[in-house]
């Protein structure tokens, strides 16, 4: 009933090449927009925008690039913490060292990443499975202990150091209404990006090399130029999360700021959201981040207030039930109930 | 001389606390092919039962050790009852995940009861300093290493001269072949991950022993995994040798290469050593050929 759609009525490629086919999905979409980019800068505390909205923007950018390698091109990564924290460091030192305008820095940042995302993904040529969770295992302790040496901190006793503020195009983001839209105008453009890779060529070959490489390769895809591919492209998003994540959130780098456990957050947003789903990427972060302000509240709400101990405890035990709980049920994550969902209300209320 | 023997051998010994680690891994993916990134997780468990169960509720060691050990039995069966069993037939990429997920629960579950403060765990191991010609030893790690001969010894007899140990073998060799002889592979599932549970409560011991129980402890599982590369995923003495080579490369490396490129090497230099012999052989030292060549 909410969707009203009867047959195929599509006349032109453009019609059958849209992302969002459907008319009530494009006044959805056009909503959530509108109360991304109004409605919540005026309502929401700097509280709220700085601890809640930020992380989780930047975070869903990260799972965004992580689930283009996992999800959808099959190679299994250990390792985004340490490639946010190259783009991070690496956007830094351009910005400390050189003259050059924040946009290029944000590029050339986003690409070095790439780069490292290459070389560490040469191993996936011969390797796969366990073996290549082990090597990008290696590739963040590696370059979390490569970042910490003095050079990259530009020999700063303390080892941390404070970002520069961005300017983009003359606009300078200071207050946390600005690091909002920056993150979000970014998070936008980077999931229209990566959602239209997915429907690409490049996008179908990953898929083909994630269901059976063997079968992949005889039918023309070189699994090389694929995976490194998927490395490359995945590690730029990461990379510019780093960046997002240093200059706008933290405000002050510390490599040890992205150690394994960031791996392991954003790898649980892929699978907990949707592995192989940009949405999920997205709705998996949201879920990441809310989950220990859920925890906040809802004990106290009910009368059993918890310490702040015993929060994270449990914080960690609950994630750990909950990746289980979605592995086993539904693999495809919440991502793929919200497909079942709309499947449902395309027959609501008389389903056959 | 003497101390590049003196850091020699400190690196053998850890390497040995490294193996120990590995050795559940091995057993695990042996008998059911999931790569177990839990049992480091385990170990803390089993720790954090001993050492709590001593400090908190003042339950003697030789106790508390049994208890633990029921307790690991039992949660073998609630893994394979509530996880595994759900996920046969998976991709081993998901079973994967789902030990990431294990690794969590169980850590914090741990933490929810005991804390994440740091506790001491001496079941009365001797430690004192022992010379030996010029050369310095800690007693502790001549009987770590002694406890570790004796459980290789006693897990080789159960694999190979045990009933049960044939079960697992055959399981390993063939899931359907062997559930078509009348192998159960549940009981067989829980029977695997509750000897790793007794590894891992020995491990706990040891590392308990000479660092203290506390949830940091679990980062030995990235210690681990080198470990287990270079071994082969598949062989118990390829853990040992594996964990010997590692332990000693890395404190020889921390000594001799830390000065030169900055400290603190230590925490990647055994992926190095894992990852440059598997680009000569990706099935590691005594690893069976599993590896698709893509």
């Amino acid at each position: 009933m909410i969707y009203r759609e009867s047959g195929q009525f599509k006349k032109t490629y453009e019609a059958d090449q849209a992302i969002l086919p459907l008319r009530t999905d494009q006044i959805f979409m056009v909503g959530v927009l509108l109360v991304a980019f109004l409605v919540i800068p005026m309502v929401a505390s700097n509280y709220v925008m700085n601890a809640l909205l930020l992380p989780f923007l930047i975070y869903a950018l990260a799972a965004i690039g992580l689930n283009l390698l996992v999800g959808y091109c099959g190679q299994i990564s250990l390792g985004t913490g340490g490639f946010m924290a190259v783009g991070a460091f690496a956007a830094w030192n351009l910005a400390t060292r050189t003259e050059l305008p924040m946009p290029v820095i944000f590029l050339l940042a986003g690409l070095i990443t790439a780069g490292t995302g290459v070389l560490f993904g040469l191993p996936a040529l011969r390797i796969k499975g366990f073996y290549l969770a082990v090597t990008t295992l290696a590739a963040q302790f590696f370059l979390i202990w490569l970042l910490q040496r003095p050079w990259f901190n530009n020999y700063s006793p303390t080892g941390v150091i404070s970002a520069p503020t961005v300017d983009m195009f003359g606009w300078t983001v200071d207050s946390v209404t600005d690091r909002y839209y920056l993150a979000l105008i970014i998070l936008v453009i980077m999931a229209l990006i990566a959602k239209n890779i997915v429907r690409s060529s490049t996008g179908r070959k990953w898929m083909a090399i994630r269901d059976m490489d063997v079968a992949a390769e005889i039918i023309g895809i070189r699994p090389m130029a694929t995976k490194l591919k998927a490395f490359a492209v995945s590690s730029f998003f990461i990379g510019i999360a780093g960046v997002l994540w240093g200059f706008l959130y933290l405000g002050q780098l510390e490599a040890e700021a992205f150690n394994i456990y960031v791996s392991f957050d954003v790898l649980f947003m892929i699978i907990i959201g949707g592995l192989g789903s940009i949405l999920g990427s997205i709705i998996g972060a949201a879920f990441v981040v809310l989950v220990p302000i859920f925890l906040n509240v809802v004990p106290s709400a009910i009368g059993l207030p918890l310490g702040t101990a015993m929060i994270s405890y449990v914080e960690i035990f609950i994630f750990g039930v909950l990746i289980i709980f979605f592995l086993i049920v539904e693999p495809h994550g919440i991502a793929r109930l919200w497909s079942i969902v709309k499947q449902k209300l395309r027959l609501w209320p008389f389903p056959y | 001389m003497m101390f590049f023997f003196e850091v020699l051998i400190g690196g053998l010994m850890s390497g040995i606390m490294y193996a120990l680690v590995a050795l559940g891994f091995v057993l695990i993916f042996k008998a059911s092919g999931v790569f177990n990134f839990a049992q480091a997780a385990m170990v803390l468990f089993a720790a954090m039962f001993m050492a709590g169960m001593y400090g908190d509720w003042g339950v003697p060691y030789w106790l508390a050790i049994p208890i633990t050990i029921l307790l690991m039995i039992g949660l073998a069966w609630v893994i394979e009852r509530f996880v595994l069993r759900h996920l046969v037939n998976q991709e081993p990429i998901i079973m994967f995940m789902a030990t990431i997920g294990i690794f969590f629960a169980i850590i914090g579950f741990a933490e929810i009861i005991w804390g994440s403060r740091s506790r001491t765990l001496d079941v009365g191991l001797p430690d004192d300093m022992l010379f030996i010609g010029d050369m310095l030893f800690q007693q502790y790690d001549i009987v770590t290493a002694l406890m570790v001969a004796v459980l290789v010894v006693l897990l080789m007899i159960f694999a190979q001269k045990t009933r049960m140990g044939r079960v697992l073998r055959a399981v390993a060799d063939d899931h359907q072949a062997a559930q078509s002889v009348g192998i159960k592979l549940s009981t067989v599932w829980v029977v695997v991950w509750s000897v790793a549970g007794v590894v891992a409560v020995v491990a706990g011991i040891v590392w308990g022993g000479s660092l203290g129980v506390q949830p940091v402890m679990v980062d030995v599982a990235f210690k681990a995994l080198p470990v287990l590369l270079l071994g082969g995923l598949t062989s118990i003495h390829g853990a040992i040798i594996a964990g010997l080579i590692i332990g000693a490369g890395e404190a020889l490396a921390e000594v001799y290469l830390g000065p030169i490129i900055g400290g603190g090497i230590d925490n990647w230099f055994a992926y190095i050593i894992a990852m440059a012999f598997m680009v000569w052989r990706p099935e590691g030292l005594f690893g069976e050929k599993i590896i698709e060549r893509i």
